[in-house]
């Protein structure tokens, strides 16, 4: 799946961060005492995006579509199992840890759960201060004024650096784990559903901050989130996942106003809004089923199973192209590309 | 505090006959720190065939009110006020009379379908044990053929063959609707959803959504819907309430309560949301700081600390809920402030400091205690 990439105002300028044919596939080991691999669960399989300097690209998809997976995998947490990952013209994968230690100064992940991602037994400025002392930037007072200034930077009083995070709400560790990410002043944050396990009121707060941060700082983010109102709020382009592939990506208006994937579309209509009026009159696409097994994931188009279109639309000549031809991410004719061979833009907010 | 909780019936119409009343209701955990107040004096009615939704952040107490109703909290947890029934108190039974009306006249949905449902029996088994409880004139052969309709009522496929299935066998929306067929096998009058879809995905939530609508029109129960997402409220719903650190802050028909709010709290609420039907880009107005602490809540209004509209009048008694339209009812001494048209944004700040001094969240014991704890509501 090669993925001709939707290039907004970014146009012409060289991307920060260039993902190629991303896989990430799990082994299934056979039971028996030799524990063979018997299969493999595809997370994450041809996974291709872009990522210019300044800009946020929104990732999102329902659980187990490998958002997070192609993050790690991004990050080099995970190795991927193929693909290339080109950042600021390197490549990081096959890179060793100790080759990929330095590079790791510019590209940093903030992680869903505040409340594992921080060490309990650290204090909040060593958890900020560490990254600074592992890769020798600053030590003595210099060190002191740098994570005074971090805490400052995402909003919490730097008196507090001397507590635990177990003393700090949901929302305020979030804030720790964003300054313990800046502290070496990258410019890329991989977010993985950063705000997810916070309640709405502190979410806003959160949000609000990333976006300052990224005015402010000029960051790009990959912004990995399965909350569609979150992402269309920050994002300026958005990719959809499913079942390991991106489905569809385009800017967050063009996939708002005209989302041209059978998927991206249920899911929208998915969606409820806190406005109860339009609630009432809306009519809502239910997809049937569940997603299924990225072990086994359906022969041609991935999303056919539960696809609307599939199953009330097509003719069955068309069908036979869904079964039998993976659609490529394409433009087909709705001004930003879609993979799906019947693509077509239409209203559904 | 019997100046701060109206007895429920001002608050609505008093014409319908209500099946379910809540009068007063308090619950108290004794823990080492001290007494966490979880439920400070909650009161409301629910009439036949209404949809109430009651929706807070996690550690409002939103669901250990319904647990309290139903009668499923930890033996330490102290109880008092009333629960009323079709006219029967709740709260003065004991467990055996108690059964006889879960499941029958009250059933309850819950968050977590791996959980509420066993894992080593198959499911049909588990509904017909429901359908039989109430019934033992039914045989074992028509309570098999009453799970297999009920499972393709809530839309499970082959439901002949899956009536055999164990829960592991099943994905999450699936089991969902399993639990959503026990809910509705006796015909209940009141069905209690707490947080029935929060586990779930949103195109799955969609399909569980639907067959909750299914099952309310099935069976003409009532319902309860408890949620922290306002806009799962917002489209099934007909009145609401919202509920702030153990209190009812805020209750109505849902369009008042989303269009004109009239306590801060509920503003800031939806002001914190992004919406996903916007086009253009507004700041949102996240709310400072973090719910009190339920051990000794300060006196006042427990918002205050975190309310712009604060003044030092809030401090001095807790806000009673007055009713500020008809039907529509706020605990907020200042809430002409918000009377018509009051955007988040006017009163609530969009800056992204959070200073305020760290606060350690209270575990609440018994059932909810692990999501409190957590602060994790979501998926």
């Amino acid at each position: 799946m090669t993925a001709t990439e939707a290039r907004p105002e970014a146009a012409g300028r060289e991307p920060i961060l260039k993902v190629t044919d991303l896989t990430k596939y799990f082994p299934i080991k056979g039971r028996g005492l030799i524990r063979r691999t018997v299969g493999q669960v595809k997370a994450v399989d041809g996974v291709s995006l872009e990522l210019h300097p300044g800009e946020i690209l929104g990732l999102v998809g329902e659980s187990g579509c490998g958002k997070s997976t192609t993050g790690r995998a991004i990050m080099h947490l995970q190795p991927a199992t193929s693909g290339s990952v080109v950042f600021q013209g390197r490549e990081l994968t096959g890179l060793s840890r100790g080759k990929m230690r330095p590079l790791r100064r510019d590209i940093q992940i903030v992680f869903q759960d505040p409340y594992a991602s921080l060490n309990p037994r650290l204090p909040v400025f060593d958890i900020v201060a560490e990254p600074l002392i592992i890769h020798k930037l600053a030590k003595g007072e210099e060190l002191r004024s740098r994570v005074r200034a971090l805490l400052e930077l995402v909003g919490l009083n730097p008196e507090h650096a001397n507590r635990f995070p177990s003393e700090f709400s949901g929302g305020q560790r979030q804030r720790i784990g964003i300054a313990r990410a800046l502290a070496l002043e990258p410019k890329v944050l991989v977010l993985d559903e950063p705000v997810s396990a916070l309640d709405v009121s502190i979410q806003a707060g959160v949000i609000n901050l990333l976006e300052d941060l990224r005015d402010r700082l000029g960051l790009a983010y990959l912004f990995i989130a399965h909350d569609l109102s979150v992402v269309r709020h920050i994002s300026d382009r958005i990719a959809v996942m499913y079942l390991g592939w991106i489905i569809e990506i385009a800017t967050t208006d063009d996939l708002f106003d005209k989302p041209s994937h059978p998927y991206t579309q249920a899911l929208l209509s998915a969606i409820p809004i806190p406005d109860p009026r339009r609630e009432r009159e809306r009519k809502r696409i239910i997809l049937t089923g569940d997603v299924p097994s990225p072990a086994n994931p359906p022969s041609g188009c991935r999303f056919r199973t539960r696809c609307q279109k599939f199953a009330n639309v097509l003719s069955e000549s068309q069908q036979t192209k869904c079964i039998d031809e993976e659609p490529a991410l394409e433009d087909r004719g709705t001004g930003h590309p879609a993979a799906c061979h019947y693509a077509e833009a239409i209203r559904v907010l | 505090m019997s100046t701060m909780t109206k007895p429920a019936h001002h608050m609505d119409k008093p014409s319908a006959e209500a099946i379910l009343e809540v009068d007063n209701l308090e619950v108290h955990f004794p823990t080492e720190d001290g007494i966490v107040r979880a439920v400070r004096g909650v009161s409301y009615r629910l009439h036949p065939g209404e949809v109430l939704g009651i929706v807070g952040e996690s550690g409002s107490g939103k669901s250990v009110t319904s647990l309290a109703i139903m009668g499923l909290l930890p033996k330490s947890a102290r109880i008092t006020g009333s629960v009323k029934f079709r006219g029967q108190e709740l709260l003065e039974m004991g467990d055996k009379d108690l059964s006889r009306i879960r499941g029958k006249g009250v059933s309850m949905i819950f968050q977590d379908p791996m959980t509420s449902l066993d894992p080593v029996y198959k499911v049909g088994y588990q509904i017909a044990e429901t359908v039989r409880q109430h019934d033992k004139n039914v045989s074992g052969k028509a309570a098999t053929a009453r799970a297999v309709d009920l499972l393709e009522l809530v839309g499970i496929p082959n439901a002949k063959d899956r009536v055999t299935s164990y829960p592991h066998e099943f994905s999450g929306g699936m089991r969902q609707r399993v639990v959503i067929a026990i809910a509705m096998a006796n015909q209940p009058d009141i069905i209690i959803a707490d947080e029935p879809t929060t586990a779930l995905d949103v195109t799955v939530q969609a399909q569980i959504l639907e067959v909750l609508g299914t099952a309310m029109e099935e069976t003409g129960a009532a319902t309860v819907l408890i949620t922290h997402d306002l806009g799962v409220v917002a489209g099934v719903a007909d009145r609401m309430l919202v509920m702030y650190a153990g209190r009812v802050v805020e209750s109505g028909p849902v369009d008042g309560v989303y269009y004109e709010p009239r306590m801060p709290y509920t503003l800031g609420l939806l002001g914190s949301l992004p919406r996903l039907d916007q086009t253009e880009k507004q700041k949102l107005t996240p709310i400072k700081g973090s719910p009190p602490s339920m051990v000794n809540p300060p006196p006042g209004c427990p918002f205050g600390p975190r309310c712009p509209l604060h003044i030092a009048r809030c401090d001095e008694a807790e806000p009673p809920l007055t009713e500020v339209e008809a039907g529509h009812w706020a605990a907020c001494i200042r809430n002409e402030k918000l009377e018509g048209d009051v955007q988040a944004t006017e009163i609530f700040d969009a800056d992204s400091t959070d200073l305020t001094d760290p606060v350690v969240a209270d575990a609440l014991p018994g059932t909810d205690a692990a999501t409190v704890a957590t602060g994790e509501d979501r998926p």
